[in-house]
């Protein structure tokens, strides 16, 4: 057996104060988020740091509870840039299509 | 026979034959599942984000009490479950069983309890007269949306739930390993991290002020 198939089996990760220092962060970052909802922004920069923060708070999960941190670079570079890859195609063809069709609703939107 | 030649060209990372990633084939099809759903939410959330910015009268119906201390609560709660799931997958990299088995049984009981609050919370929303296809706030796609993407992370909760059952089982009986734990492990996070944008994005954009 290879040695990288040795450490697939041997224990690895955050320690549990690391993964509850995590955990607090998690949740002082969604009470941000509840503080700001009532701070009547507008609902475009609202979204977008609300999106921002949730962004923040998936990296924290991935990294520490789900172990990206601590694999293979290799599998983060495999993963990561092809979910955001397909992400943008997304935007790019749903966002302009959407927004024309805006334009040509009879009140203008 | 062995030949030395061929065992290290298995034993490359390029050649695909040992373990490119160093993982195991059920912790990659995993993250490879969880890319492809993460792309299934990614579009749901997209068009939601869509709808919500282009409709001014886009309904707000979740006031400060109880809404939004209640959704809070129950991410508080799956945040939680999020922890005893790491403290499952910790004790099962120990090989102590018992302490896996009552971890992920906690992580069961995180994962009904969110599953109860937001029943409570669609049948609130169906008692102010709330369906798929209308409300009386404004917008009548807010039920689509709301119910269509709620449900779709409830179901992923649900089928989690079901998940660890099995795998606590199994594992306490000697039948699964660590690995099964740590796999369960990365689904159960999976779910956490997609209310991560459902919660913000759903509730605290429709918050009644």
């Amino acid at each position: 057996m290879s040695t990288e198939a040795h450490a697939a089996e041997a224990p690895h990760g955050a320690s549990v104060g690391t993964n509850l220092a995590i955990w607090i962060g998690l949740v002082a970052i969604t009470g941000l988020e509840v503080f700001l909802a009532y701070e009547e922004l507008q609902p475009t920069l609202m979204l977008s740091i609300l999106v921002g923060l949730s962004l923040v708070k998936a990296a924290m999960i991935m990294s520490y509870f789900m172990h990206l941190k601590f694999e293979k670079f290799s599998l983060v570079l495999w993963l990561i840039p092809a979910i955001i890859f397909c992400i943008c195609m997304m935007l790019i063809f749903f966002f302009p299509e959407a927004f024309r069709l805006l334009q040509m609703r009879p009140h203008g939107g | 026979m062995h030949d030395v030649k061929t065992d290290a060209a298995l034993d490359s990372a390029w050649s695909g034959g040992a373990s490119p990633f160093a993982m195991g084939s059920k912790k990659l099809g995993m993250w490879l599942f969880i890319v492809s759903d993460t792309l299934t939410f990614s579009a749901l959330l997209i068009t939601y984000s869509y709808s919500r910015l282009t409709n001014p009268d886009w309904p707000k119906p979740f006031p400060m009490n109880p809404a939004i201390i209640f959704s809070t609560t129950m991410t508080v709660v799956l945040l939680a479950s999020s922890l005893t799931m790491v403290m499952a997958v910790m004790a099962a990299q120990r090989n102590d069983r018992k302490s896996t088995v009552l971890w992920m049984i906690a992580t069961m009981a995180g994962g009904l309890t969110f599953m109860g609050l937001h029943l409570r919370e669609w049948f609130h929303l169906f008692e102010e007269g709330a369906t798929i296809t209308h409300n009386p706030w404004g917008t009548p796609q807010f039920g689509a949306v709301f119910f269509g993407i709620t449900g779709m992370h409830m179901t992923h909760v649900l089928i989690g739930v079901i998940y660890l059952g099995i795998v606590a089982t199994g594992y306490g009986r000697g039948k699964f390993s660590a690995e099964d734990v740590e796999v369960n492990g990365l689904y159960w996070h999976f779910v956490d991290l997609v209310w991560m944008f459902v919660f913000p994005l759903i509730y605290l954009m429709s918050v009644k002020y």
